[in-house]
């Protein structure tokens, strides 16, 4: 009788103790990869892009010089060779559970300035993600994001000469996207879209892969610099991505 | 006859009440247009031990800003339309003029130094004359515009060491950081204001902006946020948000930045200050900048090679 008291004491310990461990590991750990799903794209432009104009840059000689024999034209539209429509940023603008939106990935990008140009020309991030300005040029920046005024995030205005340490960086709430110019370079635009959650930047392909998305309904919205906004449903389940494809109409 | 004339004089008094009242109503439906008037918030500042109430501005704002700046602070006033540059628009509070960080609010004081100076180069007007008190409710007053002022302080306004003696060296490495730090860009070789970037600046609000020319002005030249030597460090390390001159608090330090306020000085020719007094002594000429030896372990191999750094 006692045997069988201590036997069934024992398995009741386990039973709990394997129930807690159930219970406590999927808060605590960080969603493992086989439990999320994703949303993968393409984007494509319908029509005739604008002409991309080139970018005189006779007025800083050592951008002129790098950019000699492969020259640079503004990068409002880009169409890749196969029609696909890069520099859009991908984001989840309704669904995230709390739990996603806040977690803030541990990678800091970089926003770079080399050959006059912002590298790259749409970055995404994410709320109170640091990310580094770096100049890669042998003369000065000045670094002058624009965000929407009497919102979280503040215009302001920084001058990098070359050699500086990276500015450590950080934008207070979402916003899609900032407009960021450097006032000695006249030619140089480039945009910050700040938004909670998962992201992405579309290729020269206009091809794009939201990753470490729990599964369950979402909006997903496509946002283009010329084109504005557009957005759509998806189902996501777990392991394989779901597909929202967007398609442009040039103006 | 008595009676004739009491009529008489009801009936005037009667038109004349009828006639305000039509009066009143005409001029008051452009005012309130679609917009609806604006509510005066409690917004307060304090400067020194002066307290300013936005309630008690509202006619001051109305009689001496509004006309620029806009019934709603959103420098749309009737006069905005001739003026370059344009009034500030309270509506975004981003202000030129701070002691404290590039993307941060301004102190109360600093919005009280402005109206007080007048900006130079606009048509900002010095308002000393309305005294201080006034001044400090206008202060409170211009908050009312943008909902930034109650959910924010003011930036930690920025510590400026200490000016250190003119000397000829402090200009020549004033220059030397003007050239490296390429202020002559926008400012021009000799502060002209005619750099190769001069001619394409914007403003946030994209309109064309020039920068400011040293050289122009008499003795009394001002600038934009002020007048003396700290003023000058306090534009190039806060920066004048909402133009293209951005902060340089990032790469210059304290004593650096004292050596290009002497150099800057000695852009205004026309001044008559320490710096032309220095620079004439050394008979016009800035020589050049020898970078000092810049740390203990690297001295050992500047001496092998003497007279080999650049």
């Amino acid at each position: 009788m006692k045997a069988q008291y201590k036997f069934a004491l024992t398995a009741c310990a386990l039973l709990i103790v394997g129930l807690g461990l159930l219970f406590w590991a999927p808060t605590t750990r960080p969603v493992s990869a086989a439990a999320t799903g994703g949303i993968t794209g393409t984007i494509k432009l319908d029509g005739t892009p604008p002409r991309q104009k080139p970018i005189d840059m006779s007025k800083e000689p050592n951008c002129a010089k790098e950019h000699a024999s492969n020259p640079v034209t503004t990068e409002t539209v880009v169409v890749g060779p196969k029609g696909g429509l890069k520099w859009v940023v991908v984001y989840i603008s309704e669904g995230l559970d709390a739990g996603t939106a806040n977690q803030v990935p541990p990678v800091k990008p970089k926003w770079d300035q080399k050959g006059c140009q912002y590298i790259p020309h749409v970055i995404a991030l994410d709320v109170n993600q640091h990310f580094e300005v770096v100049n890669s040029d042998p003369h000065s920046h000045n670094i002058h994001p624009l965000p929407k005024p009497n919102g979280a995030n503040h215009e302001w205005n920084r001058s990098q000469p070359p050699g500086t340490p990276p500015f450590d960086q950080v934008w207070a709430g979402e916003e899609v996207a900032i407009p960021v110019k450097c006032n000695v370079h006249p030619w140089m635009h480039g945009y910050m879209a700040v938004v909670k959650g998962p992201t992405a930047v579309s290729d020269e392909n206009g091809s794009y892969t939201i990753k470490d998305l729990p599964p369950g309904n979402y909006t997903v919205s496509a946002w283009q610099e010329v084109y504005g906004n557009q957005s759509q449903k998806v189902t996501v389940a777990a392991g394989k991505p779901a597909t929202a494809d967007f398609t442009f109409k040039a103006k | 006859m008595r009676v004739f004339k009491s009529v008489y004089g009801c009936a005037g008094v009667l038109i004349l009440v009828v006639a305000a009242g039509v009066a009143a109503l005409a001029q008051e439906a452009p005012e309130v247009g679609p917009k609806a008037p604006l509510a005066v918030k409690p917004m307060q500042s304090h400067v020194g031990s002066m307290t300013g109430h936005a309630a008690a501005a509202k006619s001051d704002y109305r009689r001496y800003c509004a006309g620029c700046h806009g019934d709603y602070g959103d420098s749309n006033g009737e006069n905005a339309v001739w003026l370059d540059p344009k009034p500030r628009d309270f509506t975004i509070a981003t202000f030129k003029c701070r002691s404290t960080p590039t993307g941060t609010l301004p102190t109360d004081e600093d919005l009280f130094n402005t109206i007080g100076r007048g900006v130079t180069n606009s048509n900002m007007p010095i308002w000393n004359a309305l005294g201080p008190q006034m001044r400090a409710d206008l202060v409170a007053y211009i908050k009312i515009f943008s909902p930034r002022w109650e959910k924010e302080k003011a930036g930690e306004p920025i510590k400026i060491p200490a000016e250190p003696p003119v000397t000829i060296e402090s200009i020549a490495h004033g220059k030397a950081l003007f050239t490296k730090l390429e202020c002559w860009k926008c400012h021009g070789l000799h502060g002209e204001g005619d750099g190769p970037s001069a001619a394409t600046l914007t403003d946030s609000k994209d309109l064309p902006i020039r920068p400011y020319n040293f050289a122009a002005g008499k003795n009394d030249s001002r600038f934009k946020c002020g007048d003396t030597n700290q003023d000058l460090y306090k534009i190039f390390m806060t920066g004048l948000d909402g133009t293209p001159m951005p902060s340089f608090a990032d790469v210059i330090q304290p004593n650096d930045a004292w050596d290009l306020v002497h150099f800057l000085r000695t852009l205004q020719v026309n001044r008559h200050g320490k710096e032309n007094e220095v620079l004439s002594a050394a008979h016009g000429v800035i020589p050049p900048y020898v970078e000092k030896t810049p740390a203990p372990a690297a001295a050992p191999s500047d001496n092998k090679s003497p007279g080999g750094g650049n």
